[in-house]
């Protein structure tokens, strides 16, 4: 095991806390619930995002443990179809969409640019109230008796067959979509507009890049997702008809409509956690990341592409063949830029000096885990293959590789690696790296079986299942019991560490990033005076310039 | 050998006599699907063990024991292009090669015979031309086409057989086709693949492939005495839909001998393809498909047949070769009025 690292931590005897921070500037739950600070705002969303993955995470554990045996035995077939509906609402709506933008981006975006706060504090505080809002609405929806529209709420299933919460469920969605899209408005204005002197766009960290795309989609797309859900509320609750064929209307313009919204809605959840890679892979290579502005622009190229692929879902639904060619066209392109951002990444770490802490761990997770998940994706684009996965444990696997091994991968990478600056304090790092490995491994037995049973032809959203396709769901089942080991972990050990963490001081990492060269934790106003920034971003030797002249001068 | 738990030694015997990485080939395109997938399978191994290799190789080359100081480096757009362009031209490989296979499964080929199938929460009920009626089993022969004109009587579901590689969506309102050509006779999965309710995973059936003998002997067997045609004739008398349109020069409606397959001009000058779709809809929403030189006075039949009722309608006007039953029919409704629950044309009784 190598001993080799870059952590610089303070002397701990003498090591202590700053004495003024945005922790203890103000104290009481009040000046928590009214603050304006972002980085405030970013810890409430941390706690409750945290609360509703464990929730949709307990989820998870009853479906797989329904699918431990082909017979429907644990629970009723309408239970099941309410905790799988409920598992996908709340790690889609309250979990993935919000996860990085809105605790990580929070917190960094503003500092990242060399700004104060965000550009509306108090939007982001409203946004915070909403997603609250939502989460209480899905909960009560859970509480009153669930609703089993599945996540997708499919009409006419959704409008005219269901007898369960579907307004109540559909309703904390509509309000989740305000939250983000008052995130998404927040950082679009925070980056065009406070910029500090000398942060030109091609100086931003690519962290702040790819937030700056999913915010785009978040408030260009969220709009029609709120549309959708209102049509199918009014349609559920006085009959309008616009989806319902008997009256005329079309149960496939409710497909176009959701998956225009649902498809973008993949790249809001991956894109933050791409910048978070980026982040960790070249602090922990101590290397600019290899083609910046390829980088950068494959970000936009995701948001643009991504708008224009929803069709894809819809293959074997009746399009028309010609625009189904289309769409196929368009999905092997969006495939491209995401192509083109591992290879950079690797390439990053050519020449590097590479040290292998917890986060750079789990972003060699991400990169692994998000190939095979985008690979796959190709699989679904191309459209014969796709007549024979699609709607099976195939596309399940496929989406938890991109989401959950991408995406929560690249969240876990940017927790830990952030947790210095969020908190003061650090993680214990032995600990943490088990945690990263036990989670890798958990996750890849719980879904690399699905491939294989969905190729076999296992339909999605079953209770019951054939037989022979009970091994490789056992196996999944015992993979997902060493996955939850790997998230219950970072949650007792994270908890620990803000008593008993080592002292972090201001760079652990010796990072370029602005927020690296202010204190941890940092103070309300980020910065004692306005930053001006006279250097590319990665820029290590600008770094080590800095810290041999503030060597010089204190000594 | 039970000194292992009984619950592990099941376990693994079932994985040793279950496990499995493929469905059964048993359609004529199984072995298309599969080479598209071993191709994807390649390529992506290949993706694969590139970045793993990359990874790796620089993690143990570059580790700062190995390599204390970093050298930066810009980037590099000979580099960039190269891995901008092999994953794009091998993308486009798959794109081409999934675009043919699709076209290859969704276009049926011109003699294909035709089953109708209907989907309701939580069944599937198939219609076949000779009359037989089944619920969630289909029988089928192999080395013959089949196509399926499929529709739902209530919410999405989509009809998928993993054994043939094809799956559709069967949609509310509206016919959807499949083919597919068996090749192996067996039992094969049917599963309902689009989340549809309570029973979702309970709608499920069996597809029977036979060699045709078998198959023969099936269909004798299973006959329910009158075939799907013979159905929607009594069902076209009893909704009395041969008063109007009788075929005479003078009826209110339009003659509908010949007219599948053809083309219609309609009352806005337009012309439509007379398919299953259009005459399903014709029946539902006349108004909407006003023929040129009648009047619009049929009334709307929304609510009054049921999805099988219509696919025996359509079945009957698809054969409909001449008028001459519509109108010995008429006749022998109007001389007989009083009579009018005795059995028609002698083909059994007439179902309520």
């Amino acid at each position: 095991m190598s001993t080799a690292t870059i952590v610089k931590l303070p002397p701990q005897e003498t090591a202590s806390l700053p004495k003024k921070s945005y922790l203890n500037s103000e104290y009481g739950l009040k000046s928590w619930l009214l603050t304006g600070d972002h980085k405030r705002i970013a810890i409430l969303y941390l706690i409750s995002i945290t609360f509703f993955f464990f929730i949709g995470g307990a989820m998870a554990g009853l479906i797989r443990l329904e699918l431990l045996t082909p017979q429907s035995d644990l629970m009723a077939t309408d239970t099941y179809n309410k905790v799988f509906t409920m598992h996908g609402v709340i790690m889609i709506f309250l979990f993935l969409v919000p996860s990085v933008p809105a605790t990580i981006g929070n917190f960094l975006i503003p500092i990242m640019v060399g700004a104060k706060d965000l550009a509306f504090p108090k939007i982001n505080l409203l946004s915070w109230y909403l997603y609250i809002v939502a989460g209480i609405f899905t909960i009560a929806a859970l509480v009153l008796g669930g609703v089993d529209t599945g996540w997708t709420f499919t009409t006419p299933l959704s409008t005219h067959y269901l007898n369960t919460h579907v307004i109540t469920a559909g309703l904390g969605i509509f309000i989740a979509g305000f939250s983000s899209i008052f995130t998404g408005l927040n950082f679009i204005v925070t980056i065009h507009r406070m910029r500090a002197p000398g942060m030109t766009w091609f100086r931003l960290p690519l962290f702040v890049w790819s937030n700056y795309a999913a915010s785009i989609l978040m408030v260009l797309g969220t709009p029609v997702l709120a549309i959708t859900l209102v049509l199918v509320i009014l349609e559920r609750a006085i009959g309008i008809g616009v989806f319902d064929p008997s009256k005329g209307g079309d149960p496939l313009l409710f497909q176009h409509l959701f998956w225009f919204y649902s498809h973008p809605a993949v790249y809001i959840m991956i894109l933050p956690g791409m910048g978070v890679i980026s982040e960790v892979i070249s602090t922990f290579s101590r290397k600019r990341v290899f083609g910046y502005t390829a980088v950068a622009f494959s970000s936009v190229a995701i948001a643009v592409f991504g708008f224009f692929v929803w069709a894809h879902h819809m293959f074997i639904m009746g399009v028309s063949n010609y625009s189904a060619l289309v769409f196929s066209l368009l999905t092997m392109l969006v495939a491209v830029p995401s192509a083109i951002k591992i290879f950079n990444w690797a390439a990053t770490l050519y020449k590097g000096s590479i040290t292998f802490e917890t986060p750079m761990l789990y972003a060699f997770g991400f990169i692994g885990l998000f190939t095979i998940g985008g690979l796959t994706g190709v699989f679904l684009g191309s459209l014969g293959m796709d007549i024979h996965l699609t709607e099976t444990y195939f596309i399940v696997a496929h989406f938890h590789f991109v989401m959950v091994g991408g995406m929560l991968m690249a969240y876990l990478a940017g927790v830990h690696f952030w947790w210095p600056k969020m908190t003061g304090r650090m993680y214990p790092e032995a600990l943490s790296k088990l945690a990263a490995l036990v989670t890798f491994i958990g996750f890849n037995l719980t879904f690399f079986p699905q491939f294989i049973v969905g190729y076999l032809g296992m339909p999605r959203r079953y209770a019951a299942y054939p037989p022979e396709f009970q091994v490789l769901n056992v196996l999944s089942t015992a993979g997902a019991t060493v996955l939850g080991i790997g998230y219950l972990l970072p949650m007792i050990y994270m908890t620990w560490s803000l008593k008993y963490g080592k002292i972090a001081g201001a760079n652990p990492w010796q990072a370029t990033g602005l927020e690296w060269q202010i204190q941890s934790p940092p103070l309300t106003e980020n910065f004692t005076e306005t930053p001006i920034v006279d250097h590319d971003a990665y820029d290590y030797e600008w770094l080590a310039n800095k810290t041999e002249h503030e060597v010089q001068t204190v000594g | 050998m039970h000194f292992i738990s009984p619950v592990l030694w099941q376990f693994l015997v079932n994985w040793l006599t279950h496990f499995a990485l493929f469905p059964p080939e048993a359609s004529g395109i199984a072995p298309y699907t599969d080479a598209l997938y071993f191709f994807l399978v390649l390529i992506s191994l290949v993706g694969m063990t590139i970045v793993v290799l990359l990874v790796v190789l620089f993690s143990v080359l570059y580790r700062k024991e190995r390599n204390p100081e970093a050298t930066q480096i810009e980037g590099s757009t000979l580099l960039e292009a190269t891995w901008t362009i092999i994953p794009l031209a091998l993308f486009m490989v798959t794109f081409v090669w999934g675009a043919l296979l699709y076209f290859r499964i969704y276009n049926p080929p011109t003699n294909a015979m035709n089953i109708y199938i209907v989907g309701k929460q939580w069944m599937w009920k198939a219609e076949h031309p000779g009359g037989q009626h089944e619920i969630n089993a289909l029988h089928i022969p192999v080395n013959r086409p089949v196509q399926l004109t499929m529709i739902s009587q209530d919410v999405f579901h989509s009809f998928s057989i993993p054994a043939f590689r094809v799956k559709r969506e069967v949609i509310p309102g509206r016919y959807s086709t499949v083919w597919f050509e068996a090749t192996q006779p067996g039992t094969y999965h049917l599963f309902c693949t689009q989340y549809c309710g309570t029973l979702h995973s309970g709608m499920i059936g069996e597809i029977v492939a036979m060699k045709p003998e078998a198959y023969e002997a099936w269909t004798a067997g299973s006959t329910s005495g009158a075939s799907l045609a013979q159905n929607g004739e009594r069902l076209f008398a009893s909704l009395g839909c041969n008063s109007c349109h009788s075929g005479a020069g003078d009826a209110r409606g339009p003659s509908l001998a010949q007219s599948y397959g053809g083309k219609l001009q309609m009352a806005n000058g337009s012309y439509v393809n007379v398919d299953e779709a259009f005459l399903r809809d014709a029946i539902l929403n006349p108004t909407m498909h006003q023929m040129a030189g009648y009047a619009p006075i049929m009334p709307t039949y929304q609510g009054q047949i049921s999805e099988e009722g219509l696919i025996a309608l359509v079945e009957y006007i698809k054969n409909l070769n001449s008028n001459y039953r519509v109108q010995q029919t008429l006749n022998t409704s109007q001389v007989q009025a009083p009579a009018a629950a005795a059995p028609v044309n002698g083909q059994g009784t007439v179902k309520p």
